[in-house]
């Protein structure tokens, strides 16, 4: 089978990469693999609204994606967004092999508030299960509590457990025993 | 996938189709994307989308308003929510004006979109099922909606033809489930009444004081709470039907008001004194062996004669069980259709399993057993395992067994179960079954396992 990579785009705390290896490792049957880290292309900075665009990042990671790799997820520390939307927690390709996650908006700095430790690991784990969820063909689910149900603001991630619902985890094993 | 309500972007620029597109689909949405409003039209010729998002602003060709006036034209149902980059008045009631749903500013909020894009499908989704109801409507009273090749109830199709347009009382006796209503309503929609109006009642739903009052109506301050006068079933039925359902349950008080009615086609409201009128057929049905109530001196003779000019008995499911493949069949592509699933049929193992069982709720039971069965069904069609609980209702509880099967099969069960009660997650499901992950996994690829 082949591998999971985890790629970080710019700077991004070590820590961070260790607690989203340790929950991929938990759910998915893929070899981890963690990549060096790339620049974070000058393309991607929107001046304008002082944001980086997903789809820039998404791009770059194509690019750069091993061949052998099965998914690839890439992290980055800074604020992401795409022309619509005002902001982006992460993004994934539906059933495809790219996905970003973003912590800018995970650490509680980021509201005003004095930093957390264990808040952030939690986000971070929420937010890697539900991008790769979509990598793996999985929608948005409607129960609250589910790794996959939709958040467009913090409170809502907080909500989410770290992991998945039982219709969506069995979703994932079938998908994982088919493909082999 | 959310395939029943497809949605298109048309943005001049690649980057926003492809990323809107891409956050749409994350939803479970089939999205298509125009890069102008020429193909716009194209796509929405040979799509029906629920929600188009168009770009105010695009260079040459038709602009935002120009592109949702012509997709209107082929679509007059699609909701358009106008995007620009920039706010104006103006440009947000011209959009409104022609037609726009909605109209928002990028870069928005993901919950403003969010909330967008499931107010208008919540909308939509009422729309479509009032539709179906509406059809459900005109389908369900219609004779031959009565589905059967049983030659009984043939000869009672034929019967309610022929009594259709006649004015005498009819008496339906059947086991609950048994289509009651059904037969009723055919009756009076195959006659000269059935642009009149058809009241049904349950008279074992209501106090004797509330079934009278809901049957005659009653006059301003005859009771606590009579704050205006009321007209009963008897008077909004008037040039119509009456269905009086579970007759055998009413009070003898109500038994003789009921039997002047049928007499004199007179009766007072609750607190009245002057007579109302009126021209009512009435269609009285039962459960219960009326003749042997007469006997018992429960229900009184001379209504149940009244009652019982013409007779029709509804036979029980299990006497016509050459009807159970036609109506499961016919539930299946009602309810499936309905529910929005994907459900083509029932397998013949199944069919077999309906078959045998003996429908104490008749015809009413199977159908909520079909909707049991495709609420939960994973596969395009019903087979047996849908219906396994049918079996285990009817038995006793036993104690467990080793199945005969090869062991193989026993521990592809055991990982399934404990897969299940883990919720899919494999770490957690391995410690349970007491063996490491990787042979977990080498196990799941092993016997194909799939929920």
């Amino acid at each position: 089978m082949n591998d999971l990579c985890l790629v970080p785009i710019g700077s991004v705390p070590g820590k961070a990469l260790d607690w989203i290896e340790n929950a991929t490792a938990e759910w998915f049957p893929l070899p981890i693999r963690r990549m060096p880290a790339l620049a974070i292309p000058e393309s991607a900075y929107d001046s304008k609204r002082k944001q980086y665009q997903s789809v820039e990042m998404m791009k770059l990671l194509a690019q750069s994606a091993p061949r052998d790799a099965a998914r690839v997820l890439g992290i980055v520390d800074v604020d992401l967004a795409i022309p619509m939307l005002s902001f982006l927690f992460g993004q994934a390709q539906f059933d495809g092999p790219i996905a970003v996650v973003s912590l800018c908006r995970l650490h509680q700095e980021f509201y005003g508030l004095p930093a957390q430790e264990n808040l952030l690991r939690e986000r971070t784990v929420k937010e890697v299960l539900h991008e790769l969820g979509h990598t793996f063909g999985l929608v948005h689910c409607s129960e609250p509590t589910c790794a996959m149900s939709l958040a467009t603001h913090i409170e809502l991630v907080d909500s989410k457990a770290e992991r998945y619902c039982e219709r969506c985890g069995m979703q994932l094993v079938q998908r994982f025993s088919r493909e082999g | 996938m959310k395939k029943n309500w497809p949605i298109l972007v048309v943005d001049d620029e690649d980057v926003m189709c492809e990323s809107m597109a891409a956050w749409l689909s994350e939803d479970g949405y089939r999205v298509d994307t125009a890069p102008n409003g020429q193909q716009a039209v194209e796509l929405a010729r040979a799509s029906d989308y629920a929600i188009c998002f168009v770009d105010l602003k695009m260079p040459g060709g038709m602009d935002g308003i120009e592109t949702m006036m012509e997709i209107h034209r082929v679509r007059p149902d699609a909701s358009i929510i106008i995007i620009t980059a920039y706010a104006t008045v103006d440009t947000a009631i011209q959009a409104m004006k022609e037609g726009a749903q909605e109209y928002i500013v990028k870069p928005c909020n993901p919950q403003e979109i969010s909330m967008l894009v499931s107010r208008i499908l919540k909308l939509k989704k009422l729309q479509s099922e009032n539709a179906i109801l509406r059809k459900k409507l005109t389908r369900q009273y219609r004779h031959h909606d009565v589905i059967t090749k049983n030659p009984r109830m043939g000869e009672i199709l034929a019967l309610t033809q022929e009594v259709a347009s006649l004015r005498s009382t009819v008496l339906i006796r059947g086991e609950s489930g048994t289509g009651k209503e059904l037969i009723a309503r055919a009756v009076h929609f195959s006659g000269n009444r059935a642009e009149k109006p058809f009241i049904a009642v349950s008279c074992a739903a209501l106090t004797e004081t509330l079934l009278e009052s809901e049957l005659f109506g009653y006059e301003k301050g005859s009771f606590t709470g009579a704050m205006a006068q009321a007209k009963g079933k008897f008077e909004l039925a008037d040039g119509g039907t009456i269905f009086l359902d579970e007759i055998g349950d009413i009070s003898p008080k109500l038994q003789a008001d009921l039997l002047r009615v049928l007499q004199e086609r007179r009766f007072y409201r609750v607190g009245g004194t002057q007579e109302v009128e009126v021209d009512v057929r009435v269609i009285a049905a039962t459960n219960r062996n009326l003749a042997e109530e007469v006997q018992q001196g429960r229900f009184r003779e001379d209504l149940f004669y009244r009652l019982n000019v013409i007779e029709i008995r509804l036979p029980p499911l299990r006497e016509r069980r050459e009807d159970i493949p036609l109506l499961a069949e016919h539930f299946v592509q009602r309810i499936s259709s309905e529910l929005g699933k994907d459900v083509n049929g029932i397998s013949t193992e199944a069919l077999k399993l309906l078959i045998a069982y003996d429908w104490p709720g008749n015809v009413r039971e199977l159908e909520n057993v079909i909707e049991r069965a495709i609420v939960t069904c994973h596969n395009g069609m019903l087979d047996e395992q849908d219906f396994s609980w049918l079996q285990r209702a009817g038995s006793q509880p036993q104690s467990w067994e080793v199945p005969d099967v090869p062991l193989g099969e026993l521990e592809r069960r055991a990982i399934v179960a404990a897969l299940e009660r883990k919720h899919g997650n494999v770490k957690e499901a391995s410690t349970a079954l007491g063996i490491d992950r990787s042979t977990l996994y080498d196990k799941l690829k092993r016997y194909e396992i799939s929920h």
